[in-house]
């Protein structure tokens, strides 16, 4: 750069309209500064859409394409009221985990809003979904939409079959379920479209005799000596719809496929749930480093650096507890603030720093940047990495609130005694285990009544919302049997609070 | 490298399917609603769609989530007077303060879930199931309209109807068809000519051969005129019997001192649909208002319903009056007329003897609907028996009571109920 003279630099234009060429040049530009800071992406496929058409996206979770039903219309019809109203605005972009690439630039957007988007998205994001360990162990970015086009057509042909409304009512249940069909520490297959179609009509026979097996009446005469001893599950399990695919007693082959889909697609979310600090955090951090460097070289005028930098403290910004706009630790100012940080304690390390975070002060920070994006998650990443200048910079504060008391108590602030346990308390608010409630399969009366038991342990005594009601009514239109849901106290007391069953069944 | 991709044009509307499955699978609530704002619409108004309403709780999709107590931990940023081991009291109404940070995202407020729907989405819950009785048989047996209509394209016609661009493609087709293999010699000639010229040897004769030949072809290829009548085509057009499209409803209502603002409230809602529904058939729809007390008078939308007149009743009055516009103004048997009647059953006793026969003989038989209700939460006086004797002899009359607001809809739903009959005829 410093070899290069005032002549041969080209000035970018920085619009504010955008054209297709002009942003071929400035992705060209992206791309070789990205390179530079060993950005590892996915092939981009960069798509230009309208407001109306981000909506549509929006609607279905993102996904440029997904099964049809109800609450995406819902999803749809709230967000173009919200719109319209000028309540919101829309997302500047939307990026697909997915290989290629896929991500949404509106139409809308000016030329510096395009290339802060295409940073953001299709090297920051992009990078974070192809190194970070989670969406390589959980996601496929190479089959989903085979997955996606796969689960489209098959429910469609099953609505043909089979009748909307049958198969919304397998759907909307399976969705009530969703965030409990994710296995939390077994490593998903990987899913190809062809596979999926040459294994799915197996799968349907090979279940349907499992279960069969499993519910066999035919009475044996060996186990009816030693009656009621067999537990099944032999453990708990975690991943109710899975349990259900395999088990549920009554399920045609077709509904277990869409319970499967279902599942599929939640498993497909689960790390962006995990990692939604780092994975904003990580993208504002490149966009802010790439479109900086963009202006040292002299590529884009201060009209162009304005506006981003307008945007991006807008983005970054995080309002205080007291603030009308609090809505909770914004990712992005998190995220964003603690990559900084780290390149901070890496290049200029405090005597605080070196006590602190002693294995990366003084590292190399482009190194220790890919190395925390690559092996963490929030929650450990924060554990991690949160430094004490960080939590004086935001002021961070702990509130512990027993429902016992008639108050709440301030635990820790922002000072010597408190950054550990702030360090902690912001960490385990990022432990989705902590967030979404332990829910179990924990028996069934395989050869009494077919009971299916769920078993929820509270955490701290926090109780399960007046929903379970409706969601256990979801859970037992699946299992077909009687539904009933315990809750384990902490002295080891057991209590039903929920049930749900058909007393009329004769079977 | 990235790959750019211009996504702008494909097709809106991919979220449609889903939109069109949320509205069926709420349907009775939204319905509900709809038939709920019914009564604070303008009779004529029909740009809007409508603002529906239903209940979040109604569209929620439940999930498993932790509900309020328990102990929990909050971060938060911004300290700005805390220090460790502060107690901060709860406000009165559970938690607002800042110990809510992990509140439930599952949206348990109680708002409800506003949206718009489209004006045929409206109409079309508004209608569900109605239909408009009489119409099929009598649609089609008097048809007088003729409508023109472009069908394809002729070799022959008047100049006006030419098409030229139509034509000089015809032109330009035939003029590549018989020239294109003379053109392709001549210019396989020209190069063979421009090859003999570079040559550095004596080639005259060859020379003047090729170029005679050029020019023979060059003829050949001129003598193809530019335009031949073979090329021209000629716009055709043919007409087509068209069903009637025009309907007048005939809004009668008596203003005497018996009826209130509150009445002419309920038969306003009356009004409303019967316009809303007539225009689903009716691509123009004309709205003549009469109102009476002892005389009938012609009146605008807005006299009709707010003005107040006192006086005794004679409803003959205003059929009259319906008889005399219907001879003067729609006479011409591609009107489709509709009437409705709206009243609190006073009139005077010997002219309802006289209404009855109006209707009979001279009203009934020009129109395809007419529909009283009479809004009173009294006994039926003379009115309602001579009507009702005029119900049971033709199929075109109904009278209905209304006893309140909430009468009305249903009642419009009862009178127009598509009935078995109509089902099948109009299948």
């Amino acid at each position: 750069m410093a070899a290069s003279t005032a002549s041969d630099i080209k000035r970018l234009s920085d619009g504010p309209d955008w054209t297709f060429d002009l942003l071929g040049e400035y992705e060209h530009h992206i791309d070789r500064i990205a390179k530079n800071f060993r950005l590892d992406i996915y092939p981009n496929q960069i798509e230009v859409i309208t407001a109306e058409q981000m909506m549509d996206a929006y609607a279905s979770i993102g996904m440029p394409l997904n099964y049809s039903h109800w609450s995406f219309g819902k999803k749809f019809i709230q967000t173009e009221q919200q719109y319209r109203r000028g309540q919101m605005g829309l997302a500047y972009e939307i990026v697909i985990n997915s290989n290629p690439c896929i991500a949404y630039l509106m139409e809308e957007n000016t030329m510096t809003m395009q290339a802060l988007v295409m940073a953001h998205a299709c090297y920051g994001h992009n990078s974070f979904f192809k190194g970070n360990y989670l969406f390589k162990t959980w996601t496929d970015a190479d089959s989903i939409i085979d997955y996606l086009v796969f689960a489209k057509n098959y429910i469609a042909k099953c609505e043909q079959k089979h009748g909307e409304k049958d198969v919304e009512d397998i759907l909307d249940s399976c969705h009530a379920l969703m965030n409990f069909g994710v296995d939390r520490y077994k490593r998903p297959q990987k899913i190809s479209l062809q596979e999926e179609r040459n294994r799915q009509k197996q799968r349907e026979k090979y279940l349907q005799s499992q279960v069969n097996e499993l519910w066999r009446t035919v009475p044996d005469n060996k186990s009816r000596a030693t009656p009621q001893l067999v537990r099944f599950p032999s453990e708990p399990q975690e991943n109710l719809l899975y349990f259900i695919e395999k088990n549920a007693p009554l399920l045609e082959p077709w509904q277990r496929e869409l319970v499967r889909i279902v599942r599929k697609v939640s498993q497909y979310f689960y790390p962006q749930k995990q990692t939604q600090v780092m994975n904003e955090g990580w993208a504002c951090f490149w966009h802010y480093h790439i479109l900086t460097q963009l202006y040292d070289e002299g590529l884009v005028s201060d009209r162009f650096m304005m506006e981003f930098l307008h945007s991006h403290t807008s983005v970054v910004m995080q309002p205080e507890y007291n603030s009308p706009h609090y809505s909770g630790i914004n990712p992005y100012a998190l995220g964003f603030n603690m990559f900084m940080d780290i390149k901070r304690v890496c290049q200029n390390p405090t005597e605080e720093d070196r006590y602190y975070l002693p294995s990366i002060a003084g590292q190399d920070w482009l190194d220790t940047v890919h190395f925390a994006m690559q092996n963490f998650k929030d929650e450990s990443f924060i554990s991690q990495f949160l430094s004490p200048k960080l939590i004086r910079d935001f002021k961070l504060f702990a509130v512990e609130d027993d429902e016992r008391n008639p108050f709440i108590r301030v635990s820790a602030i922002h000072d010597e005694p408190g950054y550990q346990a702030i360090k902690e308390k912001l960490s385990a608010q990022y432990n989705l285990s902590n967030n979404e409630p332990n829910i179990q399969v924990y028996n069934v009366d395989v050869r009494g009544d077919r009971t299916l038991t769920l078993r929820y342990v509270p955490q701290n005594g926090i109780p399960l919302a007046a929903s379970k009601d409706e969601v256990m009514r979801h859970l037992h239109r699946l299992w077909k049997f009687d539904v009933r849901l315990e809750q384990q106290s902490a002295d080891g007391e057991i209590e039903i609070i929920a049930k749900c069953g058909n007393k009329t069944r004769g079977a | 490298m990235a790959h750019f991709i211009d996504r702008r044009l494909n097709s809106k509307g991919k979220s449609t399917i889903n939109r069109q499955r949320f509205l069926r699978r709420y349907k009775q609530q939204i319905k509900k609603a709809v038939s709920d704002a019914v009564g604070q619409r303008s009779v004529t108004d029909l740009e809007s769609g409508e603002q529906v309403s239903i209940p979040t709780r109604d569209i929620s999709e439940p999930v498993f989530h932790t509900g309020k107590g328990g102990q929990r931990e909050a971060v938060h940023p911004g300290n700005d007077q805390f220090v460790t081991g502060d107690r901060i009291d709860r406000p009165p109404q559970g938690q607002g303060g800042p110990g809510d940070g992990e509140a439930s995202n599952q949206g348990e407020g109680q708002d409800d879930f506003v949206f718009s729907i489209s004006k045929d989405e409206y109409l079309d819950l508004l209608f569900d199931d109605l239909a408009l009785p009489n119409l099929q048989k009598n649609q089609f047996d008097k048809v007088i309209d003729y409508e023109t209509y472009r069908a394809g394209y002729q070799t022959d016609g008047v100049p006006s109807n030419l098409d030229i661009v139509r034509s000089l493609k015809g032109s330009v087709s035939r003029r590549i068809a018989l020239t294109g293999k003379d053109k392709r010699r001549l210019r396989e000639l020209e190069e063979e000519l421009r090859a003999l010229k570079a040559d550095k040897h004596e080639n005259t004769l060859a020379i003047l051969e090729l170029e005679s030949e050029i020019n023979a072809l060059k003829a050949k290829i001129a003598k193809v005129p530019f335009i031949d009548t073979f090329d021209l085509r000629f716009k055709n057009y043919d007409k087509r019997p068209v069903p009637t499209s025009k309907a007048v409803m005939f809004c009668l209502m008596d203003v005497s001192g018996s009826m209130d603002q509150t009445t002419k409230d309920m038969a306003k809602r009356f009004y409303i649909l019967l316009y809303l529904f007539l225009t689903r058939t009716y691509e123009n729809v004309e709205v003549v208002y009469i109102r009476h007390h002892t005389q009938a008078k012609e009146v605008d939308e807005h006299e009709f319903f707010y003005s107040q007149e006192t006086g005794g009743t004679i409803v003959s009055s205003a059929l009259r009056l319906m008889d005399e516009i219907v001879a003067q103004r729609y006479r011409d048997a591609n009107w489709n007329i509709y009437a409705a009647q709206a009243s609190d059953g006073d009139n005077w006793a010997d002219d309802s003897p006289f209404c009855k026969d109006l209707l009979l003989n001279s009203l009934l038989p020009v129109t395809r609907y007419f529909a009283y209700i009479e809004i009173t939460e009294r006994q039926h006086q003379s009115l309602w028996r001579e009507y009702q004797t005029v119900e049971a002899a033709t199929d075109n009359f109904v009278c209905k009571h209304v006893q309140s607001v909430s009468d009305i809809y249903p009642v419009f739903r009862e009178l127009f109920a598509r009935s078995e009959q109509t089902a099948q005829s109009g299948g």
